[in-house]
């Protein structure tokens, strides 16, 4: 990157000629690296991230309305009570301390645990990589939803695990097509090391697991001796609507559940835990160890004193007042600009959005054009590992103010419309396709939504004849 | 030693790889000895550029600005000196339609295409003159943006019912693009340095996607990861094709009035053994895996020396 003296300092890197460069270094790549994500999604996505673009990309929750004068009392306070404690290595399962400050939220959330049951980690992030770590072996299957938490994909190809999705409705997870799945991989002669989850508040589909599918599922998982990995980070976000119970809490024998302080308090001091049965504990813990010895002290202790400065909901309470009047907003603007051919779900709480357009539209390409508005989102596809999800798109409500998700929204609209009338000019006269889900029509006065929700299919039926060859054929079916 | 401004990044699709491209260029330019600036091009370029005061400015960008006269426009306003092609060369390769059309019309053969603006279908019903078109070409028909340097935006249509969502995708990146026929054989890219004020064809490179049999095509993702490609230099071609590539290169080089370096990108038709050319580039690629410094790697010039040329031809047309 350019900067101050940036032509100054040594050479940085040493020379090599670019021939003998790739044959050197592709000999020393392990094999899985070369189904690690793509670089087109992520030279795009590196677009999103220039100032002038209002980027509904993110996955942020808002850290501008922590009081700076709270976090330096906080610091001033981890100097003085834990100054050398919080420099110090820690143990790897985390300090009592923040294990107590995760089984008061977790009993927020309807769990009872035992601190003894308890993983500190570094984010929830580190959760998935420990579990992947813990049960996979290369060719391993993982069931997940479709579209699933992009993040994941990640840990899932690094640990070369074959993924196999289920398509999700407005109730989350089908679990009858997860039944209908599990049954072909046992006659097929495989057993899923583990299905891994988002029932509450989706990300990135924005849909919550029904009560009753909930039962199903942890019932699944019992009869069948299959762990569920129970991501759950947004479930205190809820905005509408009662609490579910979340899966650890209707049964914790196959139930390793995840969560994290990033969305309660801050992802900048990266602490997330699992709360896992016995067993699987101790390897994950041998997992971390390998990782990262243990998570921060200077954070732990900074969690801490935060809880035990103040009651922490309700920090959580003014943040769920913000994100669900940005929500609102997207919303009524998504009713107000988005072409009918459109639809989209709507989340009772957590970060996101998910809308679905027309077949013919390719959201990634859609990316490009919606970059030279100033505008970004995530393509559908970053949230699958079997090429669907290429009309789908991902929108941040959290992470962005009010007139900026209403502009936002109002350029990305534009572009949207723009493409499907340029469809129907090409195909003549004839309407624009229907997308698949039925859907109400948009109402006529947006200020009082009766938002279209949409099944979370992966993808429309294809057009007539055969698909496109993507050339951007960004994840493949094998992580 | 020359004061010299790198401009790297910017706004276009291609940033990553001009960061890139940018990077290796200040280091090979501080080995010569030179002192240099990098900017990330921005709204500040001109203010930056007024500070930096450099002798010469090294493009190091690809893509739109970057790549299709715009920069050097601004450069050439500014009285600075700056490597690579003059505006007028860089608008008519950016634009793969003025740039076809001139292959068009000196006889360099390039695969038989039809360019539409969106103003075509919206105002003059275009739509209707497609089937023709289809099958003119016929199928797999290649779709794609006018004016985008990388592989974003192509699409193959493989049948008529494609053709409508290949459009709408090439139109995301441009307000004109371009159906064009495919051409099944092998990818070959001929790079031209200029070396003692004669441009001369470097070894040919050939792309072969490595483990990808279902790809018919180089795409983006191949052409910027390690590993994901096999690069062939000098390309197992006979002398008589190898010559052929070359002299054509030269002949597109010197017909879009190129100077300093290009790339120029063909295909090997596997079944009548014709080379088409389909593009020219140039500012092409600088990273560790673009295919002009393995070109000229294999022709004995390592980055430096490659580095060297380019400002030294630069340098020259003061």
């Amino acid at each position: 990157m350019s900067g101050p003296g940036a032509g100054q300092g040594p050479p940085t890197r040493r020379h090599r000629s670019a021939a003998r460069d790739i044959e050197r270094y592709t000999a020393l790549f392990a094999s899985r690296t070369r189904v690690m994500k793509s670089s087109a999604m992520r030279d795009l996505m590196a677009l999103t991230e220039q100032p002038e673009v209002i980027s509904l990309a993110g996955g942020w929750p808002d850290t501008s309305t922590f009081p700076p004068d709270s976090y330096a009392a906080l610091m001033s306070m981890v100097a003085s009570q834990s100054c050398s404690r919080a420099l110090q290595y820690g143990p790897t399962d985390g300090l009592g301390l923040v294990k107590r400050c995760i089984t008061e939220v977790m009993l927020a959330e309807g769990i009872e645990v035992d601190p003894d049951e308890l993983l500190v980690t570094t984010g929830g992030q580190q959760v998935i990589d420990l579990v992947c770590k813990t049960l996979l072996d290369p060719g391993d299957v993982v069931v997940c939803e479709a579209p699933t938490y992009p993040g994941a994909v990640p840990a899932f190809c690094a640990y070369e695990a074959d993924v196999v999705q289920v398509t999700m409705d407005r109730d989350g997870m089908r679990v009858d097509e997860l039944r209908r799945v599990l049954d072909e991989l046992d006659a097929a002669g495989r057993r899923p090391k583990f299905i891994y989850t988002v029932p509450t508040f989706h990300n990135p589909a924005g849909v919550t697991l029904s009560l009753e599918r909930r039962h199903e599922l942890v019932e699944i998982a019992t009869e069948r001796e299959l762990i569920v990995l129970e991501d759950n980070p947004y479930g205190l976000l809820r905005y509408e609507g009662s609490p579910l119970p979340p899966l650890r809490a209707l049964g914790d024998e196959f139930v390793i559940y995840a969560s994290t302080f990033s969305k309660i308090l801050s992802p900048g001091v990266r602490l997330g835990w699992a709360a896992a049965p016995g067993p699987v504990l101790e390897k994950m813990n041998i997992g971390k160890q390998a990782s990262d010895l243990c998570s921060s002290s200077i954070s732990q202790y900074f969690v801490g004193a935060y809880f035990e400065s103040r009651p922490w909901e309700e920090y959580v309470r003014s943040l769920i007042e913000i994100y669900r009047r940005r929500r609102d907003v997207m919303l009524d603007a998504l009713a107000e600009h988005f072409p009918r051919e459109a639809t989209w779900t709507h989340p009772e709480g957590g970060l996101f959005i998910w809308a679905t357009l027309p077949d013919y539209i390719d959201t990634t390409d859609l990316l490009a054009r919606a970059l030279d508005e100033n505008v970004a989102f995530v393509p559908g596809r970053a949230a699958f590992l079997d090429g669907r999800g290429g009309s789908s798109l991902r929108l941040n409500f959290s992470g962005v103010a009010e007139a900026e998700i209403r502009e936002g929204i109002r350029r990305l609209g534009e572009v949207v419309s723009e493409q499907v009338a340029l469809y129907g000019t090409l195909t003549g006269s004839r309407p624009a396709r229907q997308p698949a889900a039925p859907e109400p029509r948009r109402p006529a006065v947006p200020a009082a939504p009766e938002p279209r929700r949409q099944a979370v299919s992966g993808e429309a039926p294809p057009v007539a004849g055969e698909r496109l060859a993507d050339v951007l054929r960004l994840p493949r079916k094998r992580a | 030693m020359l004061r010299i401004a790198v401009l790297k990044g910017g706004r276009s699709l291609e940033r990553q790889v001009s960061l890139r491209s940018g990077a290796r260029v200040q280091d090979a330019l501080e080995r010569l000895g030179h002192r240099v600036t990098a900017i990330d091009v921005g709204a500040d370029l001109v203010q930056r550029l007024r500070e930096a005061e450099p002798e010469i400015a090294f493009i190091a960008l690809h893509g739109r600005d970057g790549e299709d006269g715009t920069v050097q426009e601004l450069l050439e306003a500014m009285g600075i000196v700056y490597t690579g092609s003059g505006v007028s060369a860089c608008i008519r390769a950016a634009d793969k339609v003025l740039a076809k059309h001139a292959m068009r019309d000196r006889g360099i053969p390039t695969p038989e295409f039809y360019a539409f603006s969106e103003t075509a279908f919206r105002a003059l019903g275009a739509a209707e003159a497609l089937p023709a078109i289809e099958e003119r070409l016929s199928f797999p028909i290649v779709v794609k943006p006018a004016a985008q340097g990388s592989a974003l935006g192509i699409k193959f249509a493989r049948s008529p019912a494609d053709v409508p969502q290949a459009l709408v995708a090439a139109f995301s990146y441009d307000r004109k693009v371009l159906l064009e026929r495919y051409v099944r054989g092998r990818d070959l890219a001929v790079s031209v340095l200029e070396d003692a004020g004669a441009p001369r064809a470097l070894p040919v490179v050939e792309a072969v996607p490595v483990g990808r049999d279902e790809q018919p095509f180089y795409d983006f993702e191949a052409r910027y990861e390690i590993g994901r490609t096999r690069f062939d230099c000098p390309a197992e071609l006979d002398e008589e094709t190898s010559g052929r590539a070359a002299e054509l290169a030269l002949a597109v080089y010197s017909l879009l009035g190129c100077s300093g370096f290009a790339r120029v990108d063909l295909m090997l038709d596997a079944q009548d053994g014709e080379l088409y050319v389909l593009e020219a580039d140039t500012v092409p690629g600088l990273t560790e895996t673009s295919l002009l410094p393995q070109a000229a790697d294999a022709a004995g010039i390592d980055f430096d020396g490659l580095v060297d040329r380019v400002l030294a031809a630069a340098m020259a047309t003061r």
